[in-house]
């Protein structure tokens, strides 16, 4: 009786933590086939360890180069996407208009087409407009699919925003601008930034659109695609170690800083004195 | 429900509705703010759809080189459907497998997070998005060392005379739509935590209260209000995976070929965009009538 | 107070009274505050009283800039400030649930106003401030770590630095519990004796309105119902909404036929009474004989009732124990029902549920307002209404 009792209160804790080591199994491959030296070119197998693959990580020079261009067209294509989603986002939370239902459909559809549906008719108007494929219809087909996350991303931070905040800036004498940039733009900067994260990792990561759209231009995931069929260089593993460790170190020291401000800012006993030196210190850095 | 749900949390009156947004001044700016980003999505996403449903109309016997007409050819829709449709019903078959699959084990996973989980409520979720940290295809390779024939996991299945002694999971349906499942489960998990991590755990308490057995509280108070979650979660998860063909490319063999793979050869290597077009065309088809016929017996549309 | 008065060219100046004339604001058919006129003298602290969608809101907003009248003046001394944009315009407010800035520190807080008109030497003003409403070593802190009360008085200081004009409360002590309303009424009061700035108090607490406002105005459906000293509209209401927004009356409909000499004799449910004409708001027609509940007594026999009292005959059908008084509710002989409240003095004894009374008052305390025929039944505030000062 008591045994069922405690099984009844701990299964649902264990199937889940078993689902979350069905989740992370492929991550620990990745990183130990990241020290492998593969018996052959086509072998998946584990083999012998080497520091071989972290030592030159560039051994196969076009894999570092889709690398590079895998960076480059995320970067153009975040910061496109961040600009026109973030302007869209405010367009939808703070005015009137007509139309906004369209603007809505138009935003969401994106989101619910299959990727293969958005590569494949991008293809078609390219190949039908005779534009040559390449770099720029990469960047022009991520934007396109980023831009509804942003949108959703921002707007939902924006839509949280006490608009009494707006209200009590101008009320305090800010004109618009600078409400906008002292009260709005730091608010919202949050959302932006989390939007801007989701937009380069969609494109870091994308495989199906930028397939189609490509041309000769082969992004990161292109070429372990191509490379699947040849045979893989054990340094994919190494990037993909890599690019996990950056994006864990990130997400930990964001969230490492939002508990040591909450920690700093919360108990300190207020002492005669002292926050008149810490009010003057803060007043020289900020803006004014 | 939901007004049960809410409990207030200070002892003190609400806030007033928010002011109305200004009217008037900048009637315009709305729209200017818009121009950008709408004119791309109509450029780039709207007007493509057109151009593919144009390009489905196009004489097969044309080519890439020389060149389409566009001769309304309705035909070469029952033409792809009966030259493709295992390949259409694998599509199906297998995300519903996978979807199936991913509920069983994302619901669990979800439900822990949301609900018991305590103070690892952040570390749990940041391994469920861990996944996602690296490359869709790089994770999708290390599957093929995880069921290799070679490997520790084949080798114990073969011990236990689940699988025969030449029996694999590599290059099966299983390989495939244990992938799918894989990729696509942490869509599935955030929004239905998300869901029920809003789900108050006093009326969890009250259905007990009320003589509700654990089993009756989760079918007449937890699955009715974690609904909107799950049925995002459950989009968000079929329509990648219904369209995906990265994971029966690596996995699997031509024998698991999903229409992904047929529409990626005709555009790609078979250059024949008529039939790449209309398959698109088909696809998209199937998979809003799935959707919408889902969503009316689940009985919200409110979630487009 | 000194280091201001450089930088603030013509704040410091007497602004003069605030005037609101035939200020109208329409939201497309709802007329939210109609044709309104009224003077706020300077230095007067004024409170706005009404229920939720009366136009208060609306008519501070407006005095704020931050609501477009759709026609009328918000004049200041002379000037039309009603077209100005709000940071142009010498008034501040304090918002309903304070809208401090979360990304800012206290200090900051109470700072933006003086450094968006360009003062640079802002902090011996800013620890005045705080030292004003009693926050002195909070600066470095952020709002959400404040508690509600401290929160408001962050709201007020970030308002009252500027030394606007006008200061503008929108329900500045909605969010506070009972206790803690009660010592910012006293110390809001205080602040205001001592900066001398005219204080627009919003509120829909009558109470609250009337601990600390000289002027109260009762509001309802976009109009002024009645203005004055909270104890002349207490006492003597100019509406049947008056008199039972602003605590409760017995309001019985009745019949005058004009005054007879300094009385004005009413009949009600076939009763004769009257009321000295200098307490009839309407002397002719169809009228309401209002008492309000204290000052109506309750004794067991005719005999009882005090020379030149008048009276009606009843039984006791509720009564309930409140600690400062006793509220019964008397079934009269025509089957209405009167509302009397008994303090707990120790003199005299409760009377039981069903016991018969006769409830007597002094006609100068009664009063007779307006009706409109057709209206003819009685209004009585009931015992189960909201008791005295508390707040939805």
């Amino acid at each position: 009786m008591r045994f069922s009792r405690w099984l009844a209160d701990r299964w649902v804790m264990g199937v889940a933590l078993l689902v979350l080591g069905y989740l992370s199994l492929p991550i620990a491959v990745v990183a130990a086939l990241s020290f492998n030296r593969p018996s052959s070119r086509l072998s998946y197998d584990f083999n012998e360890f080497t520091l071989d693959n972290w030592r030159q990580p560039c051994a196969t020079s076009d894999m570092c180069d889709s690398v590079l261009r895998s960076v480059q067209i995320g970067f153009i294509s975040t910061v496109v996407a961040t600009v026109l989603g973030t302007l869209m986002a405010f367009a939808l939370v703070r005015h009137r208009f007509t139309g906004r239902s369209g603007i809505n459909l138009l935003i969401f559809l994106p989101m619910a087409t299959p990727e293969l549906v958005m590569g494949t008719s991008l293809l078609a108007l390219f190949v039908s407009a005779g534009v040559p494929q390449g770099f720029w219809t990469v960047v022009i087909a991520h934007v396109m699919f980023c831009v509804s996350f942003v949108v959703v991303t921002v707007k939902a931070r924006l839509a949280g925003m006490d608009r009494r905040l707006e209200e009590a800036a101008a009320d305090l004498y800010a004109g618009p601008w600078q409400t906008f940039r002292l009260v709005t733009l730091p608010l919202v900067l949050p959302g932006i930034v989390a939007a801007a994260l989701l937009a380069f990792s969609l494109s870091f990561d994308d495989f199906i659109i930028t397939n189609f759209n490509a041309g000769t231009t082969v992004t990161f995931p292109m070429y372990v695609w191509g490379a699947a069929q040849r045979g893989i260089p054990p340094q994919v593993n190494v990037i993909g170690t890599a690019m996990f460790v950056i994006a864990l170190l990130l997400v930990g020291l964001t969230s490492l800083r939002g508990r040591r401000s909450r920690r700093a800012a919360l108990p300190v006993a207020p002492t005669a004195g002292r926050p008149v030196t810490s009010a003057t210190g803060r007043r020289a850095k900020s803006p004014s | 429900m939901t007004a049960l749900a809410h409990v207030p949390t200070s002892t003190g009156q609400p806030p007033g509705p928010p002011p109305p947004p200004r009217r008037g001044r900048h009637r315009l700016l709305p729209y200017l703010l818009l121009l950008p980003g709408a004119a791309w999505l109509l450029l780039f996403f709207a007007v493509p759809l057109f151009q593919l449903a144009a390009a489905s109309l196009y004489d097969p016997s044309g080519s890439l080189a020389t060149g389409y007409a566009l001769t309304w050819a309705f035909g070469n829709y029952p033409d792809v459907l009966q030259a493709y449709w295992p390949q259409f019903a694998r599509s199906f078959g297998y995300a519903g497998i996978a979807l199936v699959l991913a509920l069983l084990m994302g619901y669990p996973l979800a439900y822990a997070i949301a609900q018991k989980a305590g103070r690892w409520k952040n570390l749990l979720l940041v391994c469920v998005v861990a996944p996602m940290f690296t490359s869709f295809l790089v994770r999708t390779l290390a599957w093929k060392t995880i069921l290799s024939d070679n490997g520790a996991l084949v080798g114990l299945l073969r011990d236990v005379h689940l699988l025969g002694p030449d029996g694999r999971l590599l290059a099966t349906p299983i390989a495939v739509i244990l992938g799918l499942t894989y990729n696509f489960l942490p869509f599935l998990v955030l929004p239905l935590y998300a869901s029920l991590e809003r789900l108050d755990h006093r009326l969890l308490e009250a259905a007990g209260d009320l003589y509700a057995s654990p089993v009756q509280t989760f079918r007449r108070v937890t699955l009715p209000l974690s609904m909107p979650g799950l049925i995002a979660g459950t989009l968000l998860f079929f329509i990648p995976a219904t369209g995906d063909y990265i994971n029966a490319e690596l996995l699997g063999t031509p024998n698991e070929y999903m229409i992904g793979n047929v529409i990626d050869s005709a555009f790609l290597v078979r250059l024949d965009y008529p039939q790449g077009a209309a398959l698109s065309f088909l696809l998209m088809a199937a998979i809003l009538a799935v959707v919408f016929g889902y969503l009316r017996r689940a009985g919200t549309e409110e979630v487009l | 107070m000194t280091g201001m008065s450089a930088k603030t060219t013509g704040r410091d100046a007497p602004a003069g009274d605030l005037r609101l004339v035939n200020l109208t604001k329409r939201f497309g058919i709802f007329t939210a505050v109609d044709d309104l006129g009224l003077t706020i003298p300077q230095g007067s602290f004024f409170a706005l009283l009404g229920a939720s969608g009366c136009g208060k809101t609306t008519t501070l907003r407006m005095i704020a800039g931050l609501e477009q009248p759709t026609s009328g003046q918000v004049l200041l001394g002379d000037r039309d400030i009603a077209r100005l944009r709000p940071y142009k315009r010498p008034v501040n407010t304090v918002f309903q649930s304070y809208a401090l800035f979360p990304h800012l520190n206290i200090f900051e807080n109470v700072a933006f106003g003086l450094r968006r008109r360009g003062i640079r030497s802002v902090d011996d003003e800013v620890m005045r401030m705080l030292a004003l409403v009693q926050l002195d070593d909070f600066g470095h802190r952020r709002p959400a770590q404040l508690s509600g009360g401290q929160q408001q008085r962050v709201a007020l200081a970030r308002a009252l630095i500027n030394q606007p004009q006008v200061l503008l409360l929108d329900e500045p002590l909605g969010a506070l519990d009972l206790k803690l309303r009660r010592q910012m009424q006293i110390e809001l009061k205080r602040i205001q004796t001592e900066v001398g700035i005219t204080f627009v108090h919003v509120t829909h607490d009558q109470e609250e309105a009337m601990t600390m406002a000289d002027t109260v105005a009762v509001m309802n459906a976009g109009r002024i119902e009645q203005l004055g000293a909270p104890a002349d509209i207490y006492e003597y209401p100019g509406t049947a909404f008056v008199a039972n927004f602003l605590g409760q009356s017995n309001l019985l409909a009745a019949e005058a036929a004009g005054p007879a000499g300094s009385e004005v004799p009413v009949t009600a449910h076939g009763a004769n009474f009257s009321v000295p004409a200098d307490r009839a708001r309407a002397d002719r027609g169809t009228v309401y004989l209002g008492v309000r509940p204290e000052k109506l007594h309750l004794a067991d026999s005719a005999d009882r009732v005090p020379a030149g009292h008048q009276h009606v005959t009843g039984v006791v059908t509720d009564a309930s124990y409140v600690g400062v008084s006793t509220q019964y509710l008397v079934r009269t002989g025509w089957g209405g029902e009167l509302s009397a409240f008994a303090a707990n003095s120790g003199l005299g004894g409760r009377l039981p549920v069903g016991a018969s009374v006769v409830a007597h008052w002094d006609p100068r305390h009664a009063f007779l307002l307006p009706r409109k025929p057709g209206q003819d039944d009685d209004r009585t505030a009931g015992l189960l209404d909201e008791p005295v000062g508390a707040s939805s």
